[in-house]
């Protein structure tokens, strides 16, 4: 059985002027100890479905459709009581800005030991010393001397490592990160993708990595997801999607990465840029700035299916009735 | 590239920098200061830097935030006064020549293209007005028709229409802003861009549309470019030239080519070490130490030495400065007696 399962999951804005679907029809599977890495440009949705997941979708966003499933019960309808029960104990979450996850009037250990006597059952001691414990485990010096400083005294890598040390202190089976390298230098991003990579091997926590940067998907996840536009356009293994992309999107963003040791005078780039969420064409999303675009793309909305390779793709060239008939 | 490579070999220095200095005093206020028994607290952004940047070359500056490669531009295009050093545009002293009274002459050679391309436009003006405010300000055209037709044009030269023009900022995307950034720096036909990390507040597809743009924009107009990024793959896809810059000093000068296929400074290689391996060679690399030290207290002799594998006692005692080796300046005691980790 998956870890998680995420079937047709469906976000919703009501506004003003009508609804938008932010999120239409994402459907995927997290097995344990896996890390899926989702990847997409800025309001591809990547970060909603991680929300949907977490229960942390910001009113009036809404899952208006599918079902998200933790180790096959669902999470997506409880009530915002039971749900707080799992949100760090069995899914952990890690945020892009880790000045902001902290909170900037209580010591550190102060917000560790609240986190672990909600979801674990020892005393304030123990939980001091699970807490000094965890901050080891994340890299920080002398953890027993910082523990008692406030997040302003840690600079922005240790504060990301504290950050980290919170949402694995319940042991969850899932971590949900978010960004979690972007807001850093890039010597300290190598370093927490590191630890990252380390302790899901340790204690074998399956990870969402949610991030805009086909690099660190590159280093740390198994499976990769490529969002556009509230959409699931392509799924596999990291090294099929980037060796040998199947879906005209991601064909063209691998392209226009600038890669060191690969010398090309154009960079290849895709014209135009994502469709606001009141704009999403008929079809599928992608056909105004495909360079493949075929008749069908026009009307019809295609569904991720097999390519002929090791990934699946949601594009109509794939479509063996569509390209043959 | 090989054909601006020749440019920016033979070619004169547009722009000299040298001993280039600014510090500021971030001390508490007086009377705080007083009261606490505390001295004055000095930060050194930029602490004695000197390069050149050839006609025609794109000079990258990389490194880590806070290392001080922002305030290097900001310091060029006139935004800091320097706190010492100077800086020659086409072998006048710029500090000088921009308070002279024929200081547009020289001031409109010059532009500078921003990060932010929400921040970097005014809100509340017509992107005709936005662009072409700097051939106002010049005064290089003598009529409105005539501004109207250079707009057009300037908005045509970067991928977008003239009737673009009649539009407020807020209705384009983020790659168009930076389209009409650019429209703008160059509307005051200069020599000479500086670009404080252009690209990273966009998209990697839209990423590669401005760059692309750029390089274009180089080739057609004989454009020289400072460039500045924390994003290697970025430097080493635009440069000719890359300087590493690590809390305020310069600590390699090379080609792009020497410095990604041979990194000679210990900083130089842990930066190249954290590139991510976007080939999936699945090599194991050797983990990335420590973190930058506060700039308000630099380590003593060469700031990086705590990071550094082969710091020995003269590294703590000393800072190097940058010598010629092969073709590339590199400041560091260990690569100029050899020490091998």
């Amino acid at each position: 059985m998956s870890l998680l399962e995420v079937k047709n999951l469906e976000v919703e804005f009501p506004t003003r002027r009508g609804t938008l679907r932010a999120i239409d029809d994402v459907s995927f599977s997290i097995e344990p100890g896996e890390v899926l890495g989702v990847v997409g440009e800025s309001g591809a949705g990547k970060s909603l479905t991680g929300a949907s997941i977490i229960g942390l979708l910001e009113p009036p966003g809404r899952v208006s459709g599918g079902q998200i499933l933790l180790e096959g019960s669902r999470i997506d309808d409880l009530p915002y009581d039971k749900m707080r029960h799992i949100r760090g104990k069995k899914i952990g979450a890690i945020f892009q800005d880790p000045l902001t996850s902290l909170n900037p009037l209580y010591t550190v250990s102060r917000q560790l030991t609240e986190t672990i006597l909600v979801h674990m059952d020892m005393t304030q001691e123990q939980a001091r010393a699970r807490a000094i414990e965890l901050l080891d485990e994340v890299g920080i010096p002398a953890a027993e001397k910082r523990i008692d400083s406030y997040p302003h005294e840690f600079s922005g890598g240790m504060r990301q490592r504290v950050v980290i040390a919170l949402a694995i202190c319940a042991n969850p089976k899932l971590i949900v990160a978010d960004e979690p390298t972007t807001a850093l230098d890039v010597s300290i991003q190598a370093q927490i993708i590191a630890l990252l990579k380390r302790l899901c091997k340790d204690h074998k926590t399956a990870v969402m990595l949610i991030t805009h940067d086909m690099g660190v998907i590159a280093e740390t996840a198994d499976r990769v997801a490529v969002m556009y536009a509230g959409r699931i356009v392509e799924v596999g293994k990291v090294r099929d999607v980037i060796k040998d992309a199947k879906h005209p999107y991601t064909k063209g963003l691998m392209g226009s990465i600038p890669v060191v040791g690969h010398e090309v005078e154009v960079l290849q780039q895709i014209d135009g840029s994502m469709p606001r969420l009141t704009e999403i064409p008929e079809g599928c999303a992608f056909h105004s700035r495909c360079p493949d675009a075929i008749d069908k793309c026009f009307k019809n909305r295609p569904d991720l299916m097999p390519t002929g390779g090791p990934s699946t793709a949601a594009c109509w060239l794939y479509d063996t009735e569509t390209v043959n008939g | 590239m090989d054909n601006t490579m020749q440019g920016a070999l033979h070619g004169a220095a547009l722009l000299k920098v040298r001993d280039l200095a600014k510090h500021f005093d971030v001390s508490k206020p007086w009377l705080a200061r007083v009261l606490e028994n505390q001295p004055k607290q000095i930060l050194k952004a930029v602490d004695g830097i000197s390069f050149e940047i050839k006609k025609g070359e794109t000079f990258s500056l990389v490194g880590e935030s806070g290392c001080g490669k922002s305030t290097v531009a900001k310091l060029i295009v006139g935004l800091h006064g320097p706190s010492g050093g100077e800086i020659l545009f086409d072998g006048a002293n710029l500090n000088e020549a921009i308070k002279r009274k024929d200081a547009n002459q020289v001031r409109r050679r010059w532009q500078m293209i921003f990060q932010d391309p929400y921040a970097s436009l005014n809100p509340r003006w017509r992107v005709r007005d936005i662009v072409s405010e700097p051939i106002r300000v010049f005064k290089l055209a003598s009529s409105s028709a005539e501004i109207r037709d250079r707009v057009g044009e300037l908005l045509t030269q970067v991928g977008l229409s003239p009737a673009d023009g009649d539009k407020f900022p807020h209705e384009f995307s983020g790659g168009q802003r930076q389209r009409i950034s650019i429209a703008r720096a160059l509307s005051s036909d200069p020599e000479f861009l500086v670009c404080d990390e252009p690209t990273s507040a966009l998209d990697v597809s839209v990423q590669a549309q401005i760059l692309n743009l750029m390089k274009d924009l180089q080739r057609r107009l004989g454009l020289t470019y400072l460039f500045i990024s924390h994003n290697l793959a970025v430097v080493y896809h635009v440069s000719d030239r890359i300087g590493v810059m690590y809390l305020g000093r310069l600590c390699e000068v090379a080609t792009a080519n020497d410095l990604f296929k041979s990194p000679k400074h210990p900083y130089t290689r842990l930066l190249l070490n954290t590139i991510p391996d976007m080939d999936m060679t699945g090599i194991e690399r050797a983990p990335v130490q420590g973190e930058v030290p506060n700039p308000i207290d630099p380590p003593s002799g060469c700031a990086f030495h705590p990071r550094c594998p082969l710091a020995n006692e003269r590294c703590k005692r000393e800072a190097p400065l940058l010598q010629e080796d092969g073709g590339s300046l590199i400041a560091c005691h260990a690569v100029e007696e050899n020490r091998q980790a």
